[in-house]
């Protein structure tokens, strides 16, 4: 029985916080839009039965999402900024756990620290400050002019390569963590004995020590991959209007359209193709787990 | 007996002063009140006036859609306004409570019917147009002394916008009103609702895209003030607010306003009270305050747009009353042109057209 609530718990929580919400969303991406409080039309009537809304069932909504090119637009140029951010936020956040890993152990606590340090600053201050940053009369711009390496401010704010900029930075830790962790439970006689047996140093660490961190990369660039696809607040303050990204898409659809049977449908389409990634994600999780036990 | 009535009553009247501790929240557009009204409000009649702002009817018409906003009172401009009515967003004014009515101007009252038919939702705050704000310096160095700032010309046609672009040129963003300008611009009626007209604003407005260096509809009032854009299409008052903070900050900055002579799209912002307000009695205390002759003028006064208060007019000085692109002359006024809310499937279309302008896909 207390095993049983044991078990129980968990699966409460993911059907409160997840499968009903998902289901009202369903729901709602299945209506048609309409002039009223909520506004959309309800589709399913307790009174009439599930005959009578099976019946109706157009799919309207998800059939306006395929014919029109701009949503597989922004999906695909969300996936394309999530691949790119997540391989740029691997090539910057490796040698940085790396390093932590490597430092002498009674500095290693004051390294964590730093890295945990800016979320104790909001998210949303963060992002601003990059805008003050980048902005054509900001500090880098003054910086490059002032030492003479840029006649012309350079535009970085509201482009592309500002929004990649804020993206590294703010999930820069999720990566790092993880692939600290792996780091450094790594076996320093490993690598001594690679190199006994006639490796290079660099051989030694692509041969040994990348294998042996997999995990953490895996782990930290699904923890940096899941939240960009999905990601707005960056997008929408560093990115210019023709930066296009699902979660701008979604947010239009919702606020400026005020069209909440597409909004939904765009998020069920945006849910499903998180899935896959998702479920990877736990399988290699599992796998982990019963490698370590 | 005496003693035991006056505690009885000192404990209501203490009962009372806790429920007159009462809360009013405005949610009104950014820049568009004169702050030391908000405090007049407070101190004449004790009710805590919490005011919040925003900047797109799109945004208020969801927080209004999604219910329980919280708002005792809010500003829809005209279409906005007529659509949330019908979808049963606002309640009626209750008249008896609002002395300051009388003051009201019919000229703006019928023309503010067809949005809401016998006002009976809605007093009108502000009203003013749509139109061109450029910085005469800097556009007449790049187009020449006859540069057509009063003109449609001016944001439509490419040769002009290829010149401006590096100066940079903002636009609303605000389907409803850019849609109808480029129609109005290209010969079209600007109030069609017909797919196949409105699809024709996308060629004009792709023409241009890459000169558009912003599509947003607050920050114009500073990037014009400053210099650091050339040309907004913009509302009447932010960019005579524009051309003020630029004159007292001596910058060398000369901003005018213009409604294309072509023709400008009239708009009426209009407060109103949701349906759910928390407080609707505080709600009508604040809409009777407003309708209040002094306060209506000392609010135009600072905004710099019309209002629809015939009472105000006495207090309102010359630089507002005075100012045709404020109070427009006959000739102007019978050029404006108003428009009407599309239908849900109309306007998912439009929105999706400005998705596409916007994006450039």
């Amino acid at each position: 029985m207390r095993r049983f609530a044991l078990i129980a718990a968990p699966y409460l929580w993911l059907l409160a916080l997840f499968l009903v919400p998902f289901a009202i969303v369903l729901k709602i991406s299945l209506s048609d839009y309409a002039v009223s409080i909520p506004p959309y039309t309800p589709q399913f009537d307790w009174a009439t039965g599930i005959g009578a809304f099976l019946e109706k069932l157009d799919f309207e909504n998800f059939i306006w999402l395929s014919e029109d090119d701009l949503y597989w637009k922004a999906y695909l140029s969300s996936l394309k900024i999530a691949l790119i951010s997540t391989f740029m936020t691997l090539l910057v956040g490796y040698p940085i756990a790396y390093a932590m890993a490597r430092a002498p152990e009674e500095w290693r606590a004051t390294l964590m620290m730093l890295v945990i340090l800016p979320f104790w600053t909001s998210f949303l201050i963060r992002v601003y400050a990059w805008m003050g940053i980048l902005s054509n009369e900001g500090f880098l711009n003054q910086f490059l002019l002032w030492i003479g390496v840029i006649s012309e401010p350079l535009t970085i704010l509201n482009t592309n390569t500002a929004v990649y900029i804020g993206i590294v930075y703010t999930y820069l830790p999720f990566m790092i963590l993880p692939i600290y962790a792996a780091l450094e439970r790594l076996d320093d006689s490993l690598i001594e004995a690679a190199e006994d047996l006639g490796c290079s140093r660099l051989t030694a660490f692509w041969l040994v020590t990348i294998p042996l961190s997999k995990n953490g990369i895996i782990a930290g660039c699904f923890l940096v991959f899941i939240p960009v696809i999905g990601e707005f607040v960056i997008p929408s303050l560093l990115g210019g209007s023709d930066t296009l990204m699902i979660g701008k898409v979604l947010w239009e659809e919702f606020f400026s359209n005020r069209d909440w049977p597409v909004a939904s449908a765009v998020a069920v389409v945006l849910l499903l193709l998180l899935i896959i990634p998702i479920v990877l994600f736990q399988r290699n999780q599992q796998k982990q787990q019963e490698a370590d036990t | 007996m005496t003693l035991k009535m006056m505690t009885t009553t000192a404990a209501f009247a203490l009962l009372g002063s806790v429920a007159m501790a009462e809360q009013v929240r405005v949610y009104n557009w950014s820049d568009y009140i004169d702050e030391a009204l908000l405090e007049k409000f407070e101190t004449e009649t004790g009710i805590e006036l919490i005011y919040d702002v925003f900047d797109s009817n799109e945004l208020l018409e969801t927080k209004m859609l999604a219910g329980g906003s919280g708002y005792d009172v809010v500003v829809p401009s005209g279409t906005f306004l007529q659509r949330q009515i019908t979808a049963g967003a606002f309640q009626k004014l209750d008249m008896s409570k609002l002395p300051n009515h009388k003051n009201m101007w019919n000229v703006v009252e019928e023309r503010t019917e067809q949005y809401d038919p016998d006002n009976a939702y809605s007093i009108n705050y502000m009203w003013g147009t749509t139109g061109i704000g450029v910085n005469v310096g800097k556009v007449q160095e790049l187009l020449g002394e006859d540069a057509p700032i009063n003109s449609l010309e001016l944001v439509f046609n490419p040769d002009n916008m290829a010149k401006l672009g590096d100066c940079g040129v903002h636009f609303l963003d605000a389907p409803a009103e850019m849609i109808p300008a480029a129609l109005k611009y290209i010969g079209e009626d600007p109030n069609s609702h017909d797919p196949d007209v409105i699809a024709k604003a996308e060629s004009v407005f792709m023409a241009i895209r890459p000169y558009i260096q912003k599509f947003h509809s607050s920050e114009y009032i500073n990037a014009l003030a400053n210099g650091d854009i050339c040309v907004a299409v913009g509302w009447s008052g932010d960019i005579l607010q524009a051309r003020d903070r630029a004159a007292e900050a001596e910058n060398g900055v000369t901003i005018a306003y213009h409604a294309a002579v072509e023709g400008a799209q009239m708009w009426f912002d209009q407060m109103a009270i949701p349906v759910d307000a928390p407080n609707p009695d505080a709600a009508h205390v604040f809409l009777n305050f407003i309708m209040d002759p002094q306060n209506m003028a000392a609010a135009s006064n600072y905004v710099y747009y019309a209002n629809g208060n015939k009472g105000s007019q006495e207090f309102l000085v010359e630089d507002v009353i005075g100012d045709p692109a404020i109070y427009p002359d006959d000739a102007t006024l019978a050029n404006l042109f108003t428009t009407t809310p599309y239908a849900p499937k109309v306007q998912r279309i439009v929105t999706r057209l400005w998705t596409k302008i916007k994006s450039g896909t």
